[in-house]
């Protein structure tokens, strides 16, 4: 099986390890079998490199983000618009790079959300029994059945003004947006790792440890939480994705940023009724979205083979 | 032209000399004719000979199946709670009124005989009353005969408040509806009305029977089995009906004009949205008919490139139009925002006002946005046209529009914003979430960077935006912004009610719940009394110039900035002929509509 | 396991209540007006507006209008839509087969190919099998339904023609040719529905078989000489169901709510466009309905994940 792909990280880390004569660290060692996994190395450069292109982008690229040129309309990607252009001539590439700033962050950012809330739900209610559990699962029940779109317009209605008023519009709006999108998105992580909590508790291992007298916070954080991260990170992964195209419907209620100011969801969102004219407009946003999931999923993957040296080859 | 002329020509045709299309002709050559010009002859005692609409099948049945495509679905069948255009849609399959309105605003008789005028006694002198005469032979869906019982009915169902009808505003200005036999109804009004032509008249006007709603009128109104299942005098029966997705007919073979319908069975399938339905009717040929494509004329182009279909466009006086706040929405009196009592502190200079007007790039909005569906315009009165000013012009200045502001003493500060005694020429422009709407304040917040003045950008999503909800601050009546655009649509060829919304009594405030129609809060005493004249006047020349003194009032005083009059746009199937008007529903007419071989 | 069983519907109830008082409050407060569209007609005067919110008992306190509902409720009355003037379970139930049909078979589907797809990646990760089954998923669930949804009727209605891309519920024909004309209209919202959703069971999956592959006791079974089939489906899938029957069990209620986005694109009538238009009419009624319905599903499906985890891993004990 090893054979396939490449060299397996559990066999080799073992002997270097102990030829370098350094005290074993199970995070050092994490780290090196992370760094083994190609793909996920590559796509730490990758995302780095577009994090870099967003900062860095609009000192290099100066064209203004809503520099309304009627000349030149939807036109295909060429020297001077190098990602072509939208219905109103405005230049994409700029756009792109604004927009990934917001995107990015809103993703990362809510998915963080998502996660910690989930987790901690999860463990809460996975490790604990009775009313703690039953109370914790009616609360995600509960968010489970909200109806999204009402509840959008009554926050946006309740909190607006005051979170424009306390962090200024894009800080205000930032907030909102990850609080919101995060807190319609930690419901399947708590389900997921209260499954795997449920499970794990009653296995050999943790009864060794709680024998050996761990304390409970000890036995949820080193021992339980750990070997239940795996579909953690694949429902992390996957909130990226759905947090920046989140990003751009709640625009539509607005509750997103001003109309006015670019994001990725947003421009394919737009670019999707010129799908036939103006194929470009949609396919740097598409592809912009898809390059930063697929890195995103490489370093999940080299992450969840990282935190367990038996799993994996 | 003016109003001499107009009498002596109208004698003309009177005597004879002058031909009724000649008439029409002429008027439409200086630019004051119009769908009302109709009513002009008509109140000169001229018989009023609507132009045929055209149908050329010999027979009724035979031409299969009609299939329409709305994007907004039909959630209702009774056309006196016909909120939405979708349900009055709808409603036109089944029931008729008595008379619709035709492209050039025309009465067309439809349950009625003939049109009431001076010259066959319908219309009395004095515009106290109205005779209506009935077609004879009309049969409702189950067989019952059609009679001016069903008239007096309607009246009395929608004019009832505990009906909770919709229509009811058609209907209260009526004091009574008599019947003076089996096929004459008389209407009496409370004053002289010039616009008569409102109860039992285009959607609101549908008949519905009174052998099966006469039991539910009042508060039992829900309960009428006939309100799902609707029987009535129209071209197709009903078949089949699901809420928000599909509404299902067959020709009617009893239909009060023998030729019609042509088509055997009638579909009308709700949902999605307008591009996909553009697709649907342009590009695959899927669907013969796409109701209000409110698309990118771009995409509408392309997609007629497909040769299934075509874009067919129809003058309507709806107008997208920029409104400035009177007052000022950042400061409480009494505990009301907006308050009438204040004034806005940046607008309220009317240099900033003709600046802003400067800034509105309307030729490039038409072209770049609204395509073919819509016109650029200076005027909120556009049609009919014989009501449509020609005393304005627009313009897009830059330039001008800074120069203005120096010469006003807005002086650009350290951030290139201008200021004035430390007031920054800063505000937010609201308006609802809809594309073309989106990209539209985009280009005028561009051009208004351009003149130093800083636009913050907001959006409401349009079920709030456009609901009454009075503790919502986001609906375009509150108005706690500085600037904002919207549609206005303008329900009927008269511009009377339409014409309403910026008298000082329809003012938004907090008093009538936020109720009122003159969003701006745009008081002008002149406007006041000119709009009370014209409620009265009978004579419709006097009338007409009463209405463009009216525009004329709102637009020069630069609060009420109109942009764009707005075209109807339809998807038609190669092949179909149907007749549309701008001035009533799209399936007005459709018992005429077929397809040609 | 009885005794767990009765005690979780009983405390089901009080809970279902507390969820139905948040959700009429919540729905109660939220901003709009049903009669919204009224306030744009000028011929409508603002007295008739007036006198439906009366009508309707719309400015009548928050609470009181929940006891009414809930009492209504019981007596199997589910209230009266303010759009359609029409009871609100005849309105459901219209929708209710439809719905069935395209969100039921896109569910299905999707686990019929993520199941297979996920444990197959995960028994070779990084083999070829694998790479292709990830990039598949990753574009399937960075891509969102309204693009997908619009790239296939723009390759299979407008360039093709060979499907349509109106959902009828009315199909005009009989026999076959109805069999025929209803498997060809839900073929493009089924997909869309159902690989977007594939491509994230799929990852789920091959997770969860990832985490016990390599367990001892699966080495264990496999050094026994068992046979490989079995050692997969005995030891390796029924493990690993665990978080995939926690997904699945959170993605059934939706079989009932529909799918707003996909729904809209294929005009599809569904639960889910019924929601979206009554949300954009603020047809109280009509949204408490469905998303009380929805709110009893989730706990319903909860309250089975929860029997199966005792069941696929016994150890797992109730009290």
């Amino acid at each position: 099986m090893a054979g396939l792909t490449h060299a397996s990280p559990s066999v080799e880390a073992a002997p270097v390890a102990a030829s370098g004569k350094r005290r074993f660290s199970p995070g050092r060692d994490a780290l090196r079998r992370f760094l083994r996994h190609r793909m996920a190395a590559a796509s730490i450069l990758v995302l780095a490199l577009l994090a870099l292109s967003i900062v860095l982008g609009p000192l290099l690229w100066r064209i203004p983000i809503n520099e309304i040129d009627f000349t030149a309309r939807l036109a295909p990607p060429s020297w001077e618009h190098p990602f072509g252009t939208d219905d109103l001539g405005q230049d994409l590439l700029a756009r792109m790079i604004y927009g990934g700033r917001i995107s990015l962050a809103v993703g990362f950012a809510a998915m963080g959300v998502a996660l910690i809330v989930g987790i901690v739900v999860g463990a809460l209610a996975g490790t604990s029994k009775g009313p703690v559990d039953a109370a914790l699962m009616w609360l995600t029940d509960l968010f489970l059945s909200l109806p999204q779109l009402p509840l959008l317009l009554l926050i946006i209605y309740l909190f607006r003004d005051f979170l424009k008023g306390w962090l200024g519009p894009e800080g205000g709006v930032f907030v909102l947006i990850v609080l919101v999108i995060g807190g319609f998105r930690w419901m399947p992580v708590a389900r997921l790792v209260r499954a795997q909590f449920l499970s794990l508790r009653e296995k050999e291992f943790v009864e060794a440890a709680r024998a050996l007298g761990a304390s409970n916070v000890r036995l949820v954080v080193r021992h339980i939480l750990p070997n239940a991260l795996g579909p953690v990170i694949v429902a992390g992964t996957i909130d990226v994705a759905a947090a920046i195209i989140a990003e751009s419907t709640l625009s539509f209620l607005g509750l997103g940023f001003p109309p006015d100011i670019p994001t990725w969801g947003r421009l394919l969102f737009d670019a999707k009724d010129y799908l036939d004219i103006a194929p470009h407009w949609a396919l740097f946003a598409g592809g912009a979205i898809f390059l930063t999931v697929i890195a995103i999923n490489f370093i999940g993957d080299g992450l969840r083979d990282a935190l367990d040296p038996r799993k994996v080859m | 032209m003016n109003e001499r002329d107009l009498r002596r020509q109208i004698a003309d045709v009177k005597t004879g000399r002058l031909s009724r299309r000649e008439f029409v002709q002429r008027m439409i050559a200086v630019g004051l004719t119009a769908p009302m010009a109709g009513a002009m002859l008509a109140h000169s005692g001229i018989a009023v000979a609507a132009e045929a609409i055209p149908y050329k099948p010999t027979k009724a049945g035979g031409g299969g199946p009609l299939k329409l495509l709305l994007w907004q679905a039909p959630t209702l069948l009774n056309p006196h709670f016909a909120v939405g255009t979708k349900d009055q849609e709808a409603c036109r399959l089944f029931y008729e009124p008595l008379a619709g309105w035709d492209k050039e605003g025309n009465l067309v008789p439809i349950l009625a005989a003939e049109i009431p005028s001076k010259e066959n006694g319908g219309l009395a002198a004095d515009g106290l009353s109205v005779i209506w005469k009935l077609k004879p032979g009309v049969k409702w869906h189950d067989g019952k005969p059609f009679t001016a019982d069903d008239v007096v009915f309607n009246w009395e169902y929608a004019n009832n408040p505990e009906t909770s009808a919709v229509s009811i505003g058609s209907y209260k200005n009526v004091k009574a509806v008599e019947k003076i036999d089996d096929l004459t109804v008389k209407l009496i009004f409370p004053q002289p009305t010039p616009f008569w032509a409102d109860a039992f008249v285009a959607s609101f006007g549908c008949i519905i029977p009174k052998h099966l709603f006469g039991d539910y009128i009042g508060a039992k109104s829900r309960e009428a089995p006939a309100n799902l299942k609707p029987v009535g005098t129209g071209p197709y029966m009903f078949v089949d009906f699901k809420p928000g997705d599909t509404v299902a007919g067959k020709r009617f073979p009893d239909y009060h004009v023998p030729t019609q319908p042509y088509f055997d069975t009638v579909e009308i399938k709700g949902g999605g949205d307008a591009v996909s339905a553009a697709r649907a009717v342009l590009q695959t040929g899927e669907y013969d008919y796409g109701y209000n494509l409110q698309v990118e004329d771009e995409i509408l182009t392309k997609l007629e490139a497909g040769g299934q279909g075509k874009t067919e466009l129809t003058l309507t006086g709806n107008i997208e139009y920029i409104g400035l706040n009177v007052t000022d929405p950042n400061v409480e009196v009494d505990g009301e925002r907006a308050s009438l009592k204040t004034k806005h502190p940046l607008f309220s200079d009317p240099e900033v006002r003709r600046a802003i007007n400067l800034l509105i790039d309307r030729a490039s909005v038409q072209k770049f946005i609204y395509g073919r569906a819509g016109v650029a315009t200076p005027n909120f009165l556009n049609n009919p046209e014989r009501y449509r000013s020609k005393n304005n012009s627009f313009e897009f200045s830059i330039e001008k529009a800074n120069q203005i502001l120096d010469a006003a003493g807005w002086k650009k500060g350290a951030s290139g914003i201008r200021e004035k005694d430390g007031k920054p020429l800063k505000f937010v422009f609201q308006t609802s979430i809809n594309g073309p709407r989106q990209k539209n304040q985009a280009i005028i917040k561009q051009a208004c960077q351009k003149a130093g003045i800083d636009v913050e950008l907001k959006s409401v999503v349009a079920s709030v935006f456009f609901s009454s909800d009075v503790a919502n601050p986001d609906t375009y009546t509150h108005f706690y912004c500085d600037m904002q655009m919207y549609q206005t649509t303008m329900p009927q060829a008269d511009p009377q009610f339409f014409m309403n919304q910026f008298t000082s009594w329809e003012c938004a405030t907090k008093e009538n719940k936020w109720q009122g129609r003159n969003v701006c809060r745009w008081q002008n005493k002149d406007y006041d009394e000119t709009y009370k004249l014209a409620q009265s006047e009978l004579d419709p020349v006097k009338r007409a110039a009463l209405f463009i003194k009216l525009n004329d009032l709102v637009v020069r005083d630069n609060y009420v900035l109109p942009e764009i009059n707005r075209l109807n746009a339809i998807g038609v199937k190669n092949g179909m002929v149907l007749y549309k008007s701008g001035w009533d529903n799209d399936l007005a007419f459709i018992a005429s509509w077929y397809r040609a071989s | 396991m009885g005794n767990y069983l009765l005690r979780r519907l009983i405390v089901a109830v009080p809970s279902l209540l507390g969820i139905s008082l948040i959700l009429f409050v919540l729905l109660a407060l939220a901003p709009g007006d049903p009669f919204g569209e009224l306030a744009t007609n000028p011929n409508v005067p603002p007295e008739v507006r007036e006198a439906l919110r009366v009508k309707f008992g719309m400015n009548d306190p928050i609470l009181l209008r929940y006891v009414r509902w809930l009492i209504a409720m019981m007596h199997g009355d589910w209230g009266f839509s303010f759009a359609s003037r029409v009871n609100v379970d005849t309105l459901i139930l219209q929708r209710i087969p439809t719905t069935l049909y395209v969100v039921g078979t896109a569910q299905i589907l999707a686990l019929a190919v993520a199941l297979p797809v996920g444990v197959l990646a995960a028994r070779r990760p990084y083999s070829i099998f694998d790479q292709i089954a990830n990039t598949f998923a990753f574009i399937g669930f960075s891509l969102p339904t309204f693009f997908t949804g619009l790239l296939l009727i723009l390759i299979f209605s407008v360039n093709l023609g060979w499907l349509p891309f109106v959902y009828r519920a009315d199909l005009q024909a009989t026999g076959w040719q109805w069999w025929w004309e209803s498997i060809k209209q839900a073929i493009m919202p089924i997909t869309v529905l159902g690989l977007y959703q594939a491509a994230s069971y799929t990852r789920y999956v091959r997770s969860a078989v990832l985490d016990v592959i390599k367990l001892d006791y699966v080495t264990t079974a496999r050094a026994k000489g068992l046979d490989e089939r079995k050692v997969i489906v005995k030891h390796v899938v029924r493990n690993a169901l665990i978080p995939v029957v926690t997904l699945v069990a959170l993605q059934m209620p939706t079989v009932f709510g529909g799918a707003i986005v996909t729904e809209q694109i294929f005009r599809i009538p569904g639960i889910g466009s019924l929601l979206i238009s009554a949300i954009l009419a603020n047809d109280t009624p009509v949204i408490m309905a469905v998303t009380f319905v929805f709110a009893c599903l989730v706990v319903l499906f909860n309250l089975i994940a929860d029997i199966l985890y005792g069941w696929l891993d016994p150890r797992i004990s109730f009290r």
